[in-house]
């Protein structure tokens, strides 16, 4: 039995308010794979509370494309939707990828990507590839909507700028934030399945007609307490031509913005080596299906 | 008539059709009425004394009936391991443990129990309860608590548990001789079981006023006693039963939770308790298998000839004796079983650390020792640039040897036919010529390969008895009771299929049980070493052929045929010499129950007592990919050939090979628990703790090379461990082959392997890398 | 801080009042007896406890009781033919010698039913992804493999001709 003291069934967001209103103290659970587990482990703040199920809430789930091309994608919806999911698949391949990768079929089918985010975890799977393509969290409450950019959320390890009786409702991308990228996700984990990263990189990339780097994105999980956007190595980048100079002279950028530590895990030496090599991998795997002969 | 085949056919295990329909009752499957449950109080430090407990708490906590302190339960130590008791007290396991403790040794330490309602109430008031400690200096390592100034983990016990020595010749004037030395420091990680059913048993006091536990264990008989000798009860006054086991791969061969268990349950005046463990608990506070460092020295000539081998051994035993230094130890006397030179010399101690208890896992200290052994036999080869196989094939011992050691003639060792045959079907040449060839500019691939020489039975070092029991059922079927333990390996199948056999009838006219039981099974020590179709096999076969004499004088006296002339054959007693039906066996049991003047149940027991040994052997052949940049190893292909006389079930025994490879190539890339400097364990979970999944390992391909075992009772000899022993040495020799790097320790993770090549990359002379 | 739920288990409408703390894999046991929902870690991570949920494989050990209000599950007691025949997903795992201690074999079989459903034909690249979040310490996973292999061939014939359909290894 898990140690909570209570349970509510939310079937629309107007439950959600009046119920979180009812008990502050009460979390939110999706899919349960992450808070589930939290409380079995005892973890602070975990352990005896009172869980509000969010899961049957339709205005949270599916996906849908504005006429403008602005994707929305509903915070329920799981791993396993997102990787199948045509129009992610086509537009934001980067995403579908990344999410295919998260623990196993299982965990995909109940695990949802705002949960993912809420969840806030250094290494969450989905996050990499969110920042790399700006997403805007949509955060509501009984009296307010706001969106923020999901550089903005995170705060620290399990700590996000949701504040009492707030929600994550949507992930907002942007048409000029996807169209004309492609990206890769390397999640370095000991297993292939059912792991979490030791290091993880997302790269979106954009490439001019002439060959040369118009826009490059990255963003490294379980680099820093949250994940963490690599502004010198994309700077560098910009108008750069695509050769394995290049890719080594980002991936030593990298080395600038990520904040790794060593654990039993793996040293920082490690995490740092890895640092320089993953997004150089990551933009030929984009570009060419290869990680290593196609570039240079 | 032609006599059916039954050994060496794929017959269906008798317990599937329950196992795929979920019907299969194990331990924790059983309704029980008015249960109670416990959980363990875990000690958060790793070595030290609890000063105080406050439980007042606890004790006020819902649905908890009772805080149970060491005080409160039997203070007899006992010891754990589950050998059969020997009758020379100096010979038996350490008895170091009680079933709580105020003495914390490990991490985790049962220093106080909960018996409530619920398991959930229980779990909860765990936490209530306050612990003072004193806190002592923690050990981690043999180098640590062998210090002069190390404290006594068990007091009045030098921390060196266990030492030995064995060899033969003079190992200085062999290195004098040689024109190579080749030194090699390598190293073991701590593995740990992962059956996929925890431990977990329920113990009450029965009608008849003993005490009843029911189990997950390979050993319900020593079980039985190891809970009389704790409880200081009557051997008799207990009773285990083992029913459907989730595997065990030797964890289950200590006897961990069963004593508290039925312990708890005489403090609650018999009332039923179930005392289960999580899968955090069963990794970190059970047994492992030990981590054992191996210092190599070895003496070669140029053409190959090995002059001297010289093996140091210290193994990491963890805070309580469990199996001791039978695991460390016996690694001794199987590097003469497969390799020849006329120095050895081999040394070992087993040492108390803080760290979790090791004990008997799959394989009894041989991974270790072939992981050891087959690095720096390999590494030698390297030194003098023969091929790995032909410089085994060069230096192994012949079919015939007799080991001085095991005391044993090693009669149909087929070592030659495994590396001639393993060199053929894994396509060795190309696959190496090929190797250097697939390079890209970050992608290394290599092959690699080790070898084996097993004993089969734990002959001549510690008892081998199993019993069997045939009952004919008036169908003419017959009712097989045996004291092996079905684990999940299969062993109920295979000895069926040797009852039947023997018996001349049919695979399904053998009946087993799903449970085993000390009351009505017979003696047998239970499911370890790679005993059970080896020893229970002779048990079986002595059985039924009383069973098959009973039934042939049956059919004599009563047909008037003279013996000699009657065989069994498919369910049928027929003439021997033209297979003319004389009478079913249907019918001639069914006049065995109800024949007014002659009828006289059918029944025959056996017990044997094997005084032999038979060796298998071996090797594993792995190919692997090696991405110099990252350190990350791709197995792609590994396959294990296999000296194991004959098969008595080739789908069971792949199955065995299958799965045994799958544990000892995780061990050589993935698996290990490991430890904080204060002896907490890090990683005693399913997601940090590697254990493969179905993707991150190839197909696996094996290869028999089938002979017939001349002692072994069906011709077969060891196979339930022998395939966990090669493969991991195996791939760290591939791994070598693609980087040239000669890693001395495993698991082969990204960082180890990427740390190796870079060190060896900077420091260009190479060697061994010692990270 | 009980809640009644209902649905459909194995085929029968089914109701509980149900502690809104118990996992499904508590309540299915506990309440059911469907003992072959198994337990390995409690975490999400063997799969050992996989229950099948309106098409969709998950681990019971963490999804709460309440959640399969409404829903239909099917545990390993329901892929057993209501005759007591077996599914040829179940003989094809005996046929190809999938089973060993069995302790991880009612959540591989659901989650093979489950792959089937949706993909008739994988690949043993497929069959090794869709089955990852099952874990088996005996069997280095192989015949599993050939077990779900072995299933595909036998569901895409007539159920008559399924016997005559043997065992042979493929890769």
């Amino acid at each position: 039995m898990y140690d909570m003291t209570g349970y509510h069934e939310a079937h629309s967001l107007t439950d959600v308010f009046k119920l979180m209103q009812a008990d502050p103290t009460a979390r939110l659970v999706a899919g349960g794979t992450d808070v589930l587990v939290k409380i079995r482990a005892a973890a602070p703040h975990y352990a005896d509370t009172t869980l509000i199920g969010i899961s049957r809430i339709t205005a949270l789930k599916g996906c849908t494309l504005e006429a403008d091309g602005t994707f929305n994608i509903g915070a329920l919806m799981t791993f396993d939707q997102i990787e199948h999911d045509s129009l992610i698949q086509t537009h934001l391949g980067l995403l579908s990828q990344a999410v295919s990768l998260v623990g196993g079929p299982q965990t995909r089918r109940m695990g949802t990507v705002g949960g993912n985010i809420c969840n806030a975890g250094p290494a969450a799977d989905s996050a990499p590839s969110l920042f790399t393509y700006n997403a805007q969290i949509e955060i509501q409450s009984e009296s307010n909507v706001r969106q923020v950019p999901i550089a903005q959320f995170y705060v620290g390890p399990g700590r996000t700028i949701l504040k009492p009786g707030e929600i994550v409702t949507k992930i907002k991308i942007a048409p000029e934030d996807y169209r004309g990228f492609v990206g890769h996700y390397t999640k370095f984990a000991r297993r292939k399945a059912l792991d979490i990263a030791n290091l993880s990189c997302a790269a979106l990339i954009k490439v001019s007609a002439e060959q040369r780097i118009e826009a490059l994105r990255i963003c490294f999980g379980a680099a820093g307490p949250v994940p963490l956007r690599m502004p010198q190595a994309e700077a560098y980048a910009r108008h750069q031509p695509l050769n394995r100079a290049v890719l080594n002279t980002i991936g030593e950028y990298c080395l600038k913005d990520t904040q790794t530590i060593s654990d039993w895990r793996n040293s920082k030496v490690f995490r740092d080596h890895l640092v320089t090599i993953l997004p150089g991998r990551d933009i030929s795997m984009a570009l060419r299906g290869d990680e290593d002969e196609a570039i240079g | 008539m032609d006599k059916k085949k039954i050994i060496g056919q794929a017959e269906q295990r008798w317990d599937a059709i329950a196992k795929v329909k979920g019907q299969a009752s194990y331990t924790g499957d059983f309704p029980i009425r008015n249960l109670l449950h416990a959980k363990i109080l875990r000690a958060t430090i790793a070595h030290g004394y609890v000063k105080h407990y406050d439980i007042t708490e606890a004790e006020k906590m819902p649905g908890v009936v009772k805080v149970v302190l060491p005080e409160d339960i039997p203070a007899t130590p006992y010891a754990t391991a589950g050998h059969p008791w020997n009758l020379t007290p100096e010979k038996r396991d350490i008895e170091d443990r009680n079933m709580l403790t105020r003495h914390v040794r490990v991490y985790g330490d049962d220093i106080a129990a909960i018996i409530a309602k619920t398991e959930f109430q229980a779990q909860k008031a765990l936490a209530k309860i306050k612990v003072d400690y004193d806190v002592y200096p923690v050990y981690l390592t043999p180098e640590a608590a062998m210090a002069p100034d190390a404290k006594q983990i068990h007091e009045g016990h030098d921390n060196v548990l266990g030492r030995s020595k064995v060899g033969y010749g003079d190992v200085e004037q062999g290195f004098n001789e040689a024109d190579f030395i080749v030194k090699r420091h390598l190293s073991t990680p701590v593995q740990q079981h992962l059956h996929l059913e925890n431990q977990i048993a329920v113990a009450y006091q029965s009608d008849d006023q003993r005490w009843f536990c029911l189990s997950s264990t390979q050993i319900p008989h020593i079980c039985r006693r190891i809970i009389a000798q704790a409880n200081g009860l009557p051997w008799s006054q207990v009773r285990v039963k083992k029913p459907f086991i989730g595997g065990g791969f030797g964890n289950k061969q200590d006897v961990i939770i069963e004593p508290l268990t039925v312990a708890l349950s005489r403090l609650m005046g018999g009332k039923p308790v179930q005392l289960a463990l999580t899968r955090e608990e069963s990794i970190a506070y059970t047994r492992t298998r030990h981590a054992i460092d191996f210092d190599f020295k070895i003496g070669v000539m140029k053409d190959g000839r090995m002059t001297a081998i010289d093996c140091d051994v210290v193994s990491n035993q963890g805070g309580y004796a469990s199996h001791g230094h039978a695991v460390g130890g016996k690694g001794g006397t199987f590097i003469n079983a497969l390799y020849r030179a006329d120095n050895l010399r081999f040394t070992a101690k087993t040492v108390y650390t803080n760290i979790g208890t090791a004990g008997a896992m799959r394989g009894y200290g041989m991974p270790q020792l072939v992981y050891a052994l087959e690095c720096a036999i390999d590494d030698v080869a390297t030194q003098i640039g023969m091929d790995p196989i032909q410089f085994r094939q060069l230096n192994h011992q012949p079919d015939g040897y007799y080991n001085q050691f095991g005391k044993t003639k090693q009669r149909d060792f087929r070592i030659e036919d495994c590396l001639v045959k393993g060199r053929e079907a894994f396509n060795w040449d190309q696959k190496l010529a090929q190797a250097q060839q697939k390079t890209t500019s970050t992608k290394k691939y290599g092959v690699g390969m080790a070898a084996f020489a097993f004993g089969t039975a734990v002959w001549p070092f510690g008892l081998e008895v199993a019993g069997a029991h045939l009952i004919a059922l008036p169908d003419g079927t017959f009712k097989l009771h045996i004291g092996a333990t079905e684990i999940g390996q299969g062993a109920d199948t295979a000895l069926s299929q040797m009852a039947a056999d023997t018996l001349g009838v049919s695979f399904e006219a053998i009946i087993r049980d799903s449970m085993t039981d000390t009351d009505t099974d017979p003696f047998d020590t239970g499911a370890y070493a790679s005993r059970q179709s080896y020893v229970g096999g002779y048990a079986v076969k002595a059985a039924a052929e009383k069973m098959k004499q009973k039934l042939i004088e049956r059919a004599a006296t009563t047909y008037d045929i003279r013996p000699e002339f009657l065989d069994i054959v498919a369910n049928q007693v027929v003439y021997a010499t033209d297979g003319d039906l004389v009478v079913t066996v249907k019918d001639l049991v069914m006049a065995s129950y109800y024949d007014l003047a002659t009828a006289k149940a059918l029944e025959t027991h056996a017990s044997v007592n094997i005084h032999n040994n038979s060796y298998a052997s071996g090797c594993s052949l792995a190919e692997v990919e090696v991405d110099v940049a990252t350190g990350q190893v791709t197995l792609l292909s590994l396959m294990n050939v296999h000296d194991s006389g004959k098969i008595i079930n080739p789908l069971l025994a792949s199955g065995q090979v299958e799965g045994a490879m799958a544990m000892s190539a995780a061990y050589g890339l993935n698996e290990g628990l490991v430890y904080s400097a204060e002896g907490r364990p890090l990683n005693n979970n399913m997601l940090d703790y590697k254990l493969p999944t179905m993707m991150d390992l190839p197909d696996l391909d094996k290869v028999f090379v089938e002979t017939v075992d001349p002692l072994g009772p069906y011709g077969n000899k060891a196979l339930g461990e022998t395939p966990t022993c090669s493969p991991a040495p195996a791939i760290r020799n591939a791994v070598k082959n693609a980087i040239g790097v000669e890693i001395g320790k495993i698991p082969l993770t990204p960082e180890v392997v990427y740390q190796a090549y870079h060190q060896a990359q900077a420091t260009v002379e190479g060697g061994i890398a010692d990270v | 801080m009980k809640q009644l739920v209902n649905f459909t288990l194995n085929g029968e409408t089914v109701s509980c009042e149900v502690d809104v703390r118990k996992s499904l894999l508590e309540m299915l046991r506990e309440d059911f007896g469907m003992t072959g929902v198994k337990e390995g870690c409690g975490v999400g991570e063997c799969g050992a406890c996989s229950v099948i949920i309106d098409g969709q494989t998950v681990d019971s050990c963490i999804y709460l009781a309440v959640w399969i209000d409404g829903k239909q599950a099917t545990t390993i007691e329901g892929v057993t033919h209501e005759d007591g025949t077996l599914d040829p997903i179940q003989a094809s795992f005996i046929d190809a010698g999938a089973v060993q201690c069995g302790f991880c074999i009612p959540g591989m079989i659901l989650s093979s039913k489950q792959l089937l459903a949706h993909n008739p034909s994988p690949t043993r690249g497929e069959i090794r992804r869709e089955l990852s979040g099952n874990m088996c310490r005996c069997t280095g996973y192989q015949k599993i493999v050939d077990a779900v292999q072995l299933a595909a061939k036998r569901l895409d014939v007539e159920p008559h001709a399924r016997a005559a359909i043997p065992f042979t290894i493929e890769k």
